[in-house]
């Protein structure tokens, strides 16, 4: 039997949403039938809005769909114009104020706080200015990701963004394609280094020679949720880029036709992979679904994948300063948990206008990019007073550090995430010495099992939990050590479990000092040196954490409390707002109208 | 009028007509159960799993984890909550910090 979310789905879906939005929003909040609520919220996700979690009724998240998070020029002004007008809440975070974007794991953008009656300006400014949210939420193609400097980038064998602005002008708005059983996320890469993340999508097109030509290994069913994380595998196809949507029609139809409609927790391709590995998989694709022989793959690239990959001196992230092919340079700035406040987003605007094309873009690691940034000017860039807050050259804690949307809006989370991740950088920046040689510790925090945070692809993972503390339950996490991508991917293991938020910090200092100390270390023969003439080579956090079995990992470290303090340590989903002075569920003002005046309740 | 009960959001929270009642991240203290060796588990709500009506209990199944040994997995039945009166809907729900049995078997509302 198809689940309910698929009956509301037959009902409306798609497109046709929007007209119903438009009329809620006309109207106002009040008008969308209580016995409706659940069937509208679901199918408003299509068009980007996520309703936020209980004690904020009324108000939505508003995802913004940047294909390979290219923001053209003039857009970030319109996206910094929208946050400061639209999206304030009722109460400011403590660490960002009253309006704040946030740049996504997936190379989007989230804005907070936005009421139903804005929408319709929202939406007529967004895409007057060529920007959408559509089908950026919801069971569809979501926004496609890849190599953030694709088309500017030295490591590139084939320009992948016209490959992705190709996939995203046909698939976006496609009605036999905009309802599938689940979520459907592509990434597109050209470039040798691995840094679409491939790996983690449910279809995955990386570069790959053939016959002497460039084009596309095709790769299905990756994924991070609800501890079933798999990553993607081979089908034993190549594509040449002209050819790369003809497959992805033929990979997306064949998840229409076979994905499992009854059971969403089972709906994701990865499970349908399970099921039928790649072979079956690759039949099903050339016999039903296109209708040219498909080639068997070609030679791909993955021995040179250093992107996230743990390495001493590989790429882990597009921070800093970067030659572009054409002579100009691409300036990747750190962005703290990838969260921007209004104010500085429309100065960042200003600057990429002023130093480069006025083009920005975001990566998978919660960054941004400024591009094309002539030589003579980078000095004068680079010395901007905003560089200070999200700098090109940023401490390693700062720079590794991703998280979540957690308990401040999420329904999902068991715990807050981004302010408490900003608060364990800035005190393992304090605290904590690297081992010489480090210069990238990805450490990755999400709020729960769905992984929003890519968790398990980080050299320290935190995933929320709860534990007990002098009897009382605070917020906890369970942490992994070890995961990355890379030529060989690897997802964390599971050391410690329910750690008491207090005392991370401590662990992870703890265990930085074991590190330390026992690292191997050998000496590189002369003729073998790098470029960079290092003569001793140390073990990487990663081979030290591979090399050690499951209680040799346990021993390591322990969780301690230290200097840091956590204002979060209550049950924070039990708030309207973990940062309201008056945070219990009953003063949450919500529902509100559209001027953000609280609704009379029911009772 | 009929009790509406479902899961949404990936299993974030349960809806009973139309509004949100129950929601993943609270610890619940089971107890005559089989979910882990515990005497008592202390049990961490991650996902709702399943949801059912037994008039006029709403039950559901979660997944998640005792946090006093570790043992994770999915629980047998809870009851969250009631619906005394189909006719006006309005939920009542249990305390989770208060102790719970779980049962085998509930009747299954339309599966999410």
């Amino acid at each position: 039997m198809p689940s309910k979310v698929e009956n509301w789905k037959s009902e409306v879906y798609g497109s046709e949403i929007r007209e119903h939005l438009m009329e809620f929003a006309a109207e106002g909040w009040d008008a969308i039938p209580e016995d409706e609520h659940d069937a509208w919220f679901e199918r408003f996700k299509w068009w980007g809005l996520y309703h936020q979690r209980s004690g904020q009724e009324s108000y939505f998240m508003m995802r913004i769909g940047t294909p390979n998070g290219v923001i053209e020029p003039g857009q970030l002004e319109v996206i910094g114009e929208i946050a400061k007008e639209y999206a304030t809440g009722p109460v400011d975070n403590p660490e960002f104020g009253d309006a704040y974007c946030d740049w996504t794991t997936r190379q989007s953008i989230q804005l907070h706080w936005i009421k139903l009656e804005d929408v319709p300006e929202i939406f007529e400014k967004l895409e007057s200015n060529g920007l959408s949210t559509q089908q950026a939420c919801g069971d569809s193609w979501r926004n496609i990701v890849g190599c953030p400097v694709a088309g500017k980038d030295t490591h590139e064998h084939i320009d992948a963004w016209p490959v992705a602005e190709d996939l995203h002008e046909e698939f976006k708005g496609d009605d036999d394609y905009a309802n599938l059983p689940r979520k459907w996320k592509v990434s597109v890469t050209g470039c040798d280094q691995g840094c679409g993340q491939g790996d983690i999508n449910d279809l995955a097109f990386e570069p790959a020679k053939k016959d002497g030509e460039l084009g596309f290994n095709v790769r299905v069913g990756g994924g991070l949720s609800r501890k079933e994380p798999r990553f993607a595998r081979g089908i034993d196809v190549w594509v040449p880029p002209e050819q790369a949507s003809d497959v992805a029609a033929g990979m997306s139809a064949l998840f229409r036709e076979y994905g499992d409609r009854e059971d969403r927790f089972n709906a994701r391709i990865k499970f349908l992979m399970d099921e039928w590995g790649p072979e079956k998989m690759r039949r099903v694709l050339q016999e039903e679904f296109v209708d040219f022989e498909l080639p068997t793959a070609g030679e791909d690239m993955r021995d040179q994948y250093t992107y996230n990959a743990g390495q001493n001196d590989g790429h882990g992230d597009h921070v800093g300063v970067h030659e572009q092919p054409d002579g100009n340079y691409y300036v990747g700035l750190d962005v703290l948990v990838g969260r921007m406040g209004a104010d500085d987003t429309l100065e960042l605007a200003d600057l990429a206008e002023e130093y480069g094309s006025g083009e920005v873009r975001l990566t998978q690691r919660q960054n941004v990019i400024v591009t094309d940034v002539p030589e003579d000017d980078l000095d004068a860039f680079l010395d901007e007073p905003l560089l200070e807050d999200y700098s090109p050259d940023p401490h390693p804690f700062m720079r590794g550090s991703i998280a979540c949307t957690g308990s401040e809006f999420c329904s999902l989370s068991i715990t807050e995430t981004k302010n408490r991740q900003v608060r364990y950088a800035r005190w393992l920046k304090d605290n904590v010495e690297l081992p010489d040689g480090v210069e990238d510790f990805h450490i990755h925090l999400s709020g729960c099992t769905a992984s929003c945070a890519q968790p398990q692809i980080a050299d320290v993972s935190l995933r929320g939990m709860k534990t007990r503390k002098d009897g009382e339950p605070v917020e906890a996490f369970d942490i992994g050590l070890g995961g990355g991508l890379g030529e060989d991917p690897h997802f964390a293991d599971w050391v410690e479990m329910r750690v008491a938020a207090d005392e991370v910090p401590g662990y992870i200092q703890n265990l930085l000092a074991a590190y330390e100390a026992e690292r191997e270390e050998r000496v590189v023969p002369e003729e073998q040196r790098g470029r960079d003439g290092e003569a001793v080579e140390r073990e990487t956090f990663r081979e030290f954490i591979a090399a050690r079995d499951e209680d040799a990992l346990q021993d390591l470290a322990d969780a301690e409390e230290t200097s840091y303090e956590d204002p979060y340590m209550h049950n924070t989903k039990m708030t309207w707002y973990p940062y309201a002075d008056e945070d219990d569920m009953n003063a949450s003002p919500a529902p509100t109208d559209g001027t953000g005046q609280p609704l009379p309740s029911d009772d | 009028m009929t009790t509406d009960v479902h899961q949404l959001d990936d299993g974030a929270w349960i809806s009973v007509n139309d509004s949100r009642e129950i929601n993943v991240s609270d610890l619940w203290l089971l107890a005559r159960h089989e979910f882990c060796d515990c005497e008592m588990a202390d049990f961490l709500a991650e996902g709702v799993v399943e949801v059912g009506v037994d008039y006029p209990d709403i039950a559901a199944r979660f997944a998640g984890r005792c946090i006093q040994c570790g043992t994770e997995g999915v629980t047998d039945w809870l009851t969250v909550g009631r619906v005394i009166d189909p006719d006006d809907g309005q939920f009542y729900g249990v305390v989770p910090e208060s102790v719970h049995v779980p049962r085998k078997r509930t009747r299954l509302a339309r599966p999410e």
